[in-house]
């Protein structure tokens, strides 16, 4: 059972008061899109064997939504972020990359 | 109009290793807008009479007080008859803001667990540090306590309020009167 | 025989005599003993029978280890199976039962097996109940039924009750032996808060048995003094009878403690389950002793020599008068010591192991007048209840025998193993250790956490620090570790000096005598609670089950409660032997939580009966409950179903209450459905985008009915908003979706458009909320008295604020009936005052509460949609003729790009009808209606279901509603719906909309 530490409220709690809410950082599309791009935001995931990055919910704290990028394999929680971006922040790829050198996710690296 | 109920009719329980009891009606309102901006801390500090508190806190006096919940919401208390009262005043200074506020006094019921058992009790239930060096009055925290979403603060030492949903009370209630069970004294937090 | 002796029992307090009684025999033990060293002290060596031959069996080891020491306990709402006697404490009128015989102990049917057992080898069942098929049923299932199962599976309800608790710790040790607790006080001593529990009831591990000094005192007296301090700590919590039951991710362990099992009178939980978050973890679990694999090793009396000198020093007890020892290594010889200097007789040491000169322990055997035979094995044991004698080979050899010693007990020992479960539970991984040919922990490759940190350390003989000064030292540098890694300051302190008699290499022996043929391997047993012998695991190999995962399954070696803590090592080594293939390269099965079985009631906790789940009550809960309600579970509310009055039955009240509602005055309790404050300049914009009508154009104190469909297309909701004010809507959801659309609402405004203002609050247990129905609904409004509630001042699809009978109301003008309704919501404090207010003013109005199923007959009369029947997360709005309700002016809305998809325009989707039985029956509910030709599967082709289906009064018939192919274009078609038994129905394509197709009753 993992810990994760809210961003939001700064409370640290064990998993049992969080959420996961899958993939981060998807784009929406909406009407007029085309069917492969609309293919892709609904049903395409990310699956891999180590960083990846998460959609969380501190549903019994402060309920609201955060970022967290994690390793799938050993667990390591490398920092959780703000909700409110379309794209992971530079002081935690760095930090990644110096962990985990020639790590890439989707376009990210 | 009649007189307005606490949801289990002020329901007590004595006899185990802490005092579980409902509190009276409690005013309580939910705010939500920018909580750095001044013009919601004034209101929020005018309309409950008390400091606005840091994050994860809470400053209490009696019946009135600001809980911090997230970054764009407080939870105000006063007095349950002065909550139309101060409704409109909020209403008033925010006019001009982003901001919401709605009555939540029914939709909660509040429980006071007192006595030397009180951090065990609540520590059989919550995934939280409630050491005495961990938590302490003035901190306010919004968690899981068994199955269902609950907050508190402690007032004092050895004493916890919790909120929780009125729909719920008699759970919570049942949760905490089995948790405090006769005989079932941790001997961690308390001898 | 086994006897108490007259001296010795270091735990008993001999002034303390209890009884307890076994199979119904009245015995006696003393306040300290365990039920295992109990029954020895009383001659019963015989505890159970084996599980698959039924073979007598006796007590083996002395600990959690103990394979076949599994007994029934208590009676009633106390009883249990399975529990093992050597960690279970004896207390005053303790009752046990053997298990796993007929119809007794000591006779018992089933031992036929055992002359069976060529017959029955490895993947007996899997090869003997494959054919022929129709034997299964009758034949096969029930024998195998009959012969699974440890115990018996209780019956009572349980009395007891359990708890959880939730703990913090920088440093968490696990294991009170001398490392543990030298870790622990290391660890400690830089402030750290350290949590050090204990599985059994007593401090100092192996220690004070095995003995050795420190710092110049007896082991005992270390443990003594080491615990007292730790007690006087304040920053250092023990604990004993708490068990290390598993470790997880990020440093989250599970404790089993158990409160009240020795001392049934105390008050309290029985169990309580510790939910542990510690920095770092140290585990000091120590190790176990492996048997020997040779012939008849399962006979009773042949014991591990640890388990032995346990019961001997622990508890005064002897295993039997004439001891032969058989060993692979210096440790056994400390049994042999203890025997002698209990007055006991060894007639010899048998010795695998072949050294040049004598070790230390040899020669002081000698000095004792020991005979020690080197390089000499047990050929077999003789007896069947008890241990006879036994057969003397060289280890070297086949199994010749040499010489026949009488003897009544046997001690073993092969070697330790290091308890590396909880260090393996998060992924610990192993190295093999040739000198010692075990598995120990590999420091390298630890758990990880959070932070990626190592967050497990082993110690002491967990860690393959076996001897007493390498346990002492290896504890504290790894309380050291521990408290550094938590980011405390570790000072240089100097650790005690352990002293214990230097040692002999020991040599590893996998099957004694190495060349033993196939007789007597059929007798080497590995794993005694699961019958698996030497020869079942070579078979596997033999028959290609070469992973070690799948020669467990074939072979059943450690399976059931105690997972091979015994067999493992010595069934590995046997499946390396048979592949040609060494130990590291076989390698281990998974260790998985829990390190022995834990009680289901203290994974439950608290939630049980009351607290079983978090049940809803609406303010109203209580008047249901003493007006005959029936209970129809909502998610977690539970709303009444129908009231029922004496001498009706369920369909009547339903029946009842959905006439009256029609012809007189209903209430229903709808303060369950979601209500939810949706404020902001973006609020209208907001709405439009979550609902798939417009919404922004609705007008201040007007209502409009909507729905909610997910990115997928698919409805996930409906409800009807009213306009407050300009910048506030209040939405309505369904009873389970409050929270579910809050939430809802909340991502969207998070996690896509934050830069909305936006605010939502769920205010839905703010109110009580009434529905008061019918066409006396106005009236009983007018008598409460108030506000104007006439068609001009509150029309249909209306809202106002207002006092109604002096309570404070907002009342909407909705109806979910057809009828001329009005959702009256009063803040929940005084919504039991309200509902009698208005159960008075209705009196002779022909008032009557009704419930929830009479909600549904009365919307399915009307043709209305149910969220959870109409649709079940697959249906679109459109499959269901809801085009109305979907906007064709917004660009943009939540699904709208996804009903484009060609799926969803497929004209052959199925589409929403009403439906009427030709006899006027009830059509069942989600029953299939069958079309032409059969699918690739041969079954019928399906063309629609029923997605509800009731008795409708008003109407005096079955009505429903179903989702029909092409249905819309098939009006008056008759359909075949097969239902269960034989049944078939016919119905005939309709209109949903079965009563008041104008809507003329809502709108007046």
């Amino acid at each position: 059972m993992l810990i994760l530490s809210c961003p939001v409220c700064g409370v640290t709690a064990e998993e049992t008061e969080f959420q996961g809410g899958g993939e981060a950082h998807l784009k929406r599309f909406g009407p007029g899109a085309s069917e492969d791009d609309f293919e892709g935001y609904l049903f395409m995931r990310e699956n891999p064997r180590g960083v990846h990055f998460e959609r969380w919910r501190h549903a019994y704290g402060c309920g609201k939504w955060f970022h967290a990028a994690r390793c799938t394999t050993t667990l390591e929680v490398f920092g959780t972020y703000s909700a409110q971006t379309t794209e992971p922040p530079k002081d935690l790829r760095d930090k990644i990359s110096e962990k985990r050198p020639n790590w890439a996710w989707r376009e990210f690296e | 109009m009649s007189e307005p109920v606490t949801a289990l009719g002020g329901a007590s329980s004595t006899d185990g290793i802490a005092m579980v009891s409902e509190c009276a009606l409690q005013g309580m309102i939910t705010l939500r807008g920018d909580l750095s901006a001044s013009a919601f801390k004034k209101a929020a500090t005018s309309a409950s009479g008390v400091a606005m508190p840091e994050q994860g806190m809470a400053t209490v006096e009696e019946d009135r007080g600001l809980c911090w919940m997230s970054p764009d919401e407080l939870l105000l208390l006063c007095p349950y008859d002065a909550v139309g009262g101060t409704l409109a005043n909020v209403h008033k200074t925010l006019a001009k803001s982003h901001a919401l506020a709605v009555n939540v006094s029914d939709a909660r019921a509040m429980f006071r667990v007192s006595g030397a058992g009180a951090r065990e009790v609540m520590t059989k239930l919550c995934p939280v540090d409630l050491a005495p060096d961990q938590f302490t009055p003035g901190m306010f925290r919004r968690t899981r306590m068994a199955q269902v979403p609950a907050a508190f603060w402690m007032p004092e030492e050895d004493v916890f309020q919790i909120v929780c949903f009125r729909s719920q009370a008699q759970y919570v209630f049942d949760l905490l009167t089995v948790a405090a069970q006769p005989g079932s004294s941790v001997g961690v937090y308390q001898e | 025989m086994s006897t108490r002796l007259a001296t010795g029992g270091r735990l008993l307090n001999k002034q303390k005599a209890l009884k307890f009684t076994f199979n119904g025999k009245q015995l006696r033990g003393f306040e300290g003993d365990t039920l295992a060293s109990a029954l020895l002290a009383n001659d019963q060596m015989l505890v159970g029978r084996s599980f698959k031959y039924h073979r007598p069996r006796g007590l083996v080891a002395s600990g959690a280890e103990e394979p076949n020491g599994l007994v029934n306990m208590g009676a009633e709402g106390t009883f249990e199976p399975n529990q093992r006697v050597t960690t279970t404490e004896l207390f005053e009128g303790l009752t046990a039962q053997s298990q796993n015989h007929w119809p007794s102990l000591e006779f018992d049917v089933g031992a036929i097996n055992t002359h069976l057992s060529r017959f029955l080898p490895a993947g007996f069942y899997y090869k003997m109940f494959m054919h022929p098929r129709p034997l299964w049923k009758h034949v096969y299932e029930p024998f195998i039924r009959q012969s699974a199962g440890l115990g018996r599976a209780p019956k009572a309800r349980d009395a007891d009750t359990y708890e959880h608790f939730h703990f913090f710790c920088d440093v968490m040790v696990i294991g009170g032996g001398v490392a543990g607790l030298q870790a622990a006080k290391t660890a400690a001593a830089t402030g750290a808060k350290v949590l050090l529990i204990e599985q059994s009831a007593h401090w100092g591990g192996r220690g004070p048995v095995d003995g050795g000094t420190v710092d110049g005192v007896p082991v005992e007296n270390y443990v003594d003094q080491i615990v007292s301090e730790l007690d006087s700590m304040p920053n250092v919590i023990l604990r004993k009878r708490l068990m290390g039951a598993g470790v997880y991710d990020h440093g989250y362990v599970l404790g089993y403690e158990q409160l009240r099992d020795h001392a049934p009178e105390n008050p309290g939980p029985r169990h309580r389950l510790w939910r542990i978050r510690a920095g770092h973890i140290v585990t000091a679990t120590g190790a176990i002793e492996r048997p020997l694999p040779f012939a008849g090793n399962d006979i009773p009396g042949v014991m591990l020599a640890s388990a032995m000198r346990d019961y001997l020093v622990n508890y005064g007890v002897s295993t039997g008068d004439r001891t032969v020892i058989v060993t692979n290594n210096d440790d056994a010889y400390l049994t042999a010591f203890d025997l002698k200097n209990a007055g006991l007789s060894v007639p010899v040491i048998l010795d695998a192991r072949v050294l040049a000169q004598d070790s230390p322990a040899m020669e002081q055997a000698k000095a004792l007048g020991i005979r020690v035979m080197m390089g000499h094995a047990i050929a077999k044991v003789k007896g069947t209840k008890r241990v006879t004698g036994v057969c003397v080979c060289s280890q070297a050899g086949e199994g010749a025998v040499l010489e026949e010693i009488a003897c009544d007990a046997v001690a073993m020992s092969g070697g330790w193993s290091p308890v590396v479960h909880l260090w393996s539970h998060c992924g610990g991984k192993l190295i093999w250790d040739e000198t010692q040919a075990h598995f120990r922990p590999d420091v390298d490759k630890a758990p990880m956490g959070a932070q990626g940190e190592a967050f497990v350390t082993a110690a002491g003989a967990a860690n393959g620090a076996l001897r007493l000064a390498d346990a002492l030292g290896d504890g504290d540098q790894a309380g050291k570790l521990a408290a550094a890694a938590t980011g405390f300051k570790v000072r240089q302190t100097n650790c005690p000096v352990g002293e214990s008699p230097e040692e002999a290499p020991m040599m590893p022996v996998w099957l004694m005598p190495q060349g033993a043929g196939v007789k007597l391997r059929s007798k080497a047993w590995l794993d005694y609670q699961n019958d698996v012998k030497v020869s079942d695991v070579q078979l596997a190999a033999q028959e290609g089950f070469e992973s070690v995962e799948h020669a467990k399954r074939y072979t059943t070696l450690g399976m059931a409660t105690d997972q091979g803590k015994l067999s493992n090592i010595n069934g590995l080594a046997t499946l390396a032997g048979a592949l040609n293939s060494t130990i590291p390269q076989v390698g281990t099965t998974t260790f998985r939580p829990p390190y022995t079985p834990i009680s289901m009631g203290s994974i439950a906790g608290e939630a049980r009966g009351e607290v079983f789940q978090p049940i809803r009550r609406t303010p109203m809960h209580n008047w249901h409950d003493t007006h005959g309600a029936e209970w129809e579970p909502v998610g977690h509310w539970r709303r009444p179903y129908a009231y029922v009055r004496d001498g009706e039955n369920t369909h009547d009240a339903v029946m009842r209450e959905t006439r009256n509602a029609r012809e007189n005055l209903g209430l229903l309790d709808a303060s369950t459905l979601g209500k939810l404050i949706v404020k902001g300049p973006d609020a209208g914009r907001f709405l439009d985008m979550l609902y798939t009508n417009m919404m922004s154009t609705l007008k201040p104190g007007k209502c409009r009915y909507g729905l909610m469909c997910s990115e997928n297309g698919f409805l996930i909701d409906d409800g009807v908003v009213a306009r407050i004010d300009d910048d506030t809507f209040l939405c309505h959801t369904t009873t389970g979706g409050a929270e579910r659309i809050h939430q809802h609402m909340e991502e969207w405004l998070q996690t896509e458009w934050w830069d909305w203002q936006v605010y939502v609050a769920n205010v839905t247990e703010q109110y009580a909320q009434v529905a008061v129905v019918g066409p006396n609904a106005r009236k009983a409004l007018e008598k409460l008295g108030g506000m104007d509630i006439s068609k001009e001042a509150l029309g249909f699809m209306e809202w106002a604020d207002g006092e109604l009978g002096g309570f404070r109301v907002r009342v909407y003008r909705i109806s979910f009936s057809g009828e001329m309704s009005y959702e009256i919501a009063v803040d929940a404090g005084q919504g039991q005052a309200f509902w009698d207010a208005l159960m008075v003013v209705g009196h002779d109005l022909g008032v009557m509460p009704y419930g929830t199923e009479a909600l549904h007959i009365l919307r399915a009369e009307k043709g209305f949609i149910m969220i959870g029947d109409e649709t079940d997360g697959t249906v679109i709005p459109q499959d269901l003729g809801l085009h109305w309700a979907i906007s064709k002016k917004k660009e943009d809305f939540l699904g709208k790009r996804a009903q484009e998809r060609s799926h969803m325009t497929d004209p052959n989707r199925w589409k929403l009808v009403g439906l009427e039985t030709l006899s006027g029956a009830v059509l069942p509910d989600g029953a299939y209606a069958v079309g032409e030709g059969e699918n690739a599967n041969g079954q019928k082709t399906m063309i629609g279901r029923v997605t509800s289906s009731y008795h409708s009064p008003n109407l005096g018939k079955g009505i429903a509603m179903g989702l029909v192919l092409h249905g819309p274009d098939r009006m008056g078609e008759v359909l075949e719906f097969p239902g269960t038994e034989g049944a078939t129905y016919k119905a005939r394509i309709v209109d949903p909309v079965f009563y008041d197709k104008d809507g003329e009753k809502a709108n007046v």
